[in-house]
């Protein structure tokens, strides 16, 4: 299954992303030739065989429900590009 | 509702139901509602790059409780799932959020419709996922504000089958989950603050027609009076447009509570996409039999069981027993009213009408209600010894409400304690009839309609505190005794 430049759109519009046609020529050139290559795992019949998720065999990584407090307000809003005394602030959107 | 009777309508609802874990999700924030915006904030909840979540541990046992609780198969392996999109309520850009593999799947509840007949709806699944943030559009005309204390608030969302026929349906099956996130002490069930919320997916179809029709989505539906004229009107007007020959489209739609209506959402386009993927950054969740058998012991007794065992171990009617297993903390309250009495059914009658119309008239829980089981009881102990009227006890019940004595003491105080020993209420009867020679003439003449008249002196001389019951009775002995000396005399 190829990709196509319209493929290649509608994901970078997903991912919020702009690019110039040349780099939507190269990106088209890219994605096939990642597929191409992933592609050659369906030589091998894996009907019985468990989705892999993760690589290592760890479960259950929990923590007890306790609460911290890490950070002030001013410390969670000085890297924010805009925001007053309260709130991030980001350009209005309409529902 | 059934203004088109060749119609029936095909609903589901997806419930998000908020954990009332202390600690968020993925990281250690307070979970408190209603703090100072942004204060409870980390690297973690904040998608700051690098920082990875670690789960916790009670926010999946809530989520077995409910799973548990409404009969689903509890997967021994589940992962979880990122699902992708860009809303400035979400830094990460994506929710953590399960797909493939939720916790509980194909469950059931049972609702009670209104002929009184029960029936089961499916619940297809049920996840764990985060909370996203709150966005303000109102306050400033330029920008969006937004609020990051929810964000990565645990929750669990609850799909139901297409099982729903009706509105109404639609909101006892509602009704059903808020009970049940209730009695398990895993949400506050509060719809105003949205830690219960619902969208509603609704087609329509002809009567007998075995396909669905096409769907649409509502939003916004933050009460069950909405939920339920939300559905009405999508439901008439997806009927109209059908006998209009007009297609339904598929589509999102908010229910406007102000003009009472369901419009398109203004989202730009509403085919989303979210490409889920296995989240890397979490290891599967296993549970074996064994943590699911210490989450069942858990579980407290569910409204069905206890009102069954309310029914036989307390001879209380359905009706009541229904009543009053409504929320675990009345069960609870009437379980220790009856601790301390015998009267079972007083003790449901009095929690039915004056203890529930005192907490509905001052907006109430029962956990604050002024008036403890144990006195409750006292009262009800004090009208079965019969030395209080139905109307003094009343007035006593009232009083307790602001006095905290026990009924006994106030009764005394208030002096209302009633005479029924029939060696005090003879003496006064004796005086009554001495002081009415003419009257118990005439009476014994056949004038019968005194009777009132003598039992009101008696009640009187009592000061109103003598027995109504056994100063009629003790009255007619009285005067029966006086006409057989009338009779022998002649």
């Amino acid at each position: 299954m190829a990709v196509t430049m319209r493929d290649v759109e509608y994901i970078a519009d997903l991912a919020r992303l702009l690019f110039t046609e040349e780099e939507k020529r190269r990106l088209e050139r890219e994605l096939n030739r990642i597929l191409e290559y992933v592609e050659k795992l369906n030589e091998l019949d894996t009907t019985s065989v468990e989705p892999l998720r993760h690589v290592w065999e760890l479960e259950n990584r929990m923590r007890p429900d306790q609460v911290r407090r890490w950070i002030s307000r001013e410390e969670a809003l000085r890297n924010a590009p805009a925001a007053d005394s309260d709130y991030f602030r980001v350009p209005k959107v309409i529902e | 509702m059934s203004l088109h009777p060749d119609y029936e309508a095909v609903i589901g609802l997806e419930v998000h139901a908020q954990l009332l874990t202390e600690s968020k999700v993925f990281c250690s924030c307070s979970t408190a509602f209603g703090e100072a915006p942004n204060t409870n904030v980390c690297p973690i909840c904040l998608g700051h790059p690098g920082v990875l979540p670690v789960l916790n541990e009670k926010a999946v046992e809530f989520a077995l409780r409910m799973g548990l609780a409404t009969h689903c198969r509890i997967a021994p392996r589940s992962w979880f799932a990122r699902k992708n999109y860009f809303y400035p309520d979400l830094p990460k850009g994506y929710q953590i959020s399960q797909y493939e593999t939720p916790l509980c799947s194909e469950g059931w509840v049972e609702i009670e419709l209104e002929d009184g007949t029960r029936k089961r709806i499916g619940i297809v699944r049920i996840h764990l996922e985060e909370d996203a943030g709150k966005s303000l559009h109102d306050q400033d005309p330029y920008h969006t504000l937004v609020d990051l204390n929810r964000c990565g608030v645990p929750l669990i969302e609850i799909v139901s089958a297409p099982d729903l026929r009706s509105p109404q349906e639609a909101v006892a099956y509602l009704m059903k989950i808020r009970q049940l996130v209730r009695y398990l002490g895993i949400c506050d069930g509060n719809m105003e603050e949205g830690s219960l919320r619902c969208d509603a997916n609704v087609s329509v179809r002809r009567r007998g027609e075995e396909r669905l029709g096409t769907k649409t989505e509502i939003k916004n539906m933050n009460s069950f009076r909405f939920v339920e004229r939300a559905l009405a009107y999508e439901i008439e007007r997806q009927i109209r447009l059908l006998e209009a020959g007009l297609p339904v489209v598929q589509q999102t739609l908010l229910w406007d509570a102000f003009r009472m209506e369901t419009r398109p959402m203004r989202t730009k386009e509403q085919a989303h996409d979210y490409r889920y993927f296995p989240e890397p950054d979490l290891v599967p969740i296993r549970v074996t039999e064994d943590v699911l058998e210490a989450v069942r012991r858990t579980l407290p007794e569910m409204p069905e069981q206890r009102r069954e065992r309310f029914m036989a171990q307390y001879g209380l009617p359905e009706y009541d027993a229904r009543i009053l297993t409504e929320t675990r903390e009345l069960a609870d309250y009437y379980e220790a009213t009856v601790a301390h009495t015998k009267n079972y059914k007083a003790a449901s009658n009095w929690i039915m009408t004056q203890v529930l119309r005192v907490l509905n008239e001052r907006s109430m829980p029962i956990t604050a209600f002024p008036i403890e089981p144990e006195r409750l009881a006292g009262l009800i102990a004090l009208r079965d010894r019969d030395v209080l009227s139905s109307s003094a006890a009343q007035r006593i019940f009232e009083v307790m409400l602001e006095d905290r004595r026990d009924p006994e003491t106030l009764a005394r105080e208030l002096n209302l304690l009633q005479v029924s020993d029939d060696a005090a209420i003879e003496p006064l009867v004796e005086a009554v009839l001495d002081e009415h020679p003419a009257e118990v003439q005439a009476y014994l003449r056949g004038k019968t309609g005194l009777l009132g008249f003598f039992i009101g002196q008696v009640m009187r001389a009592s000061q109103g505190k003598a027995n109504p019951q056994r100063t009629r009775e003790l009255v007619l002995r009285k005067l029966q005794a006086r006409a057989e000396i009338d009779g022998s005399a002649a």
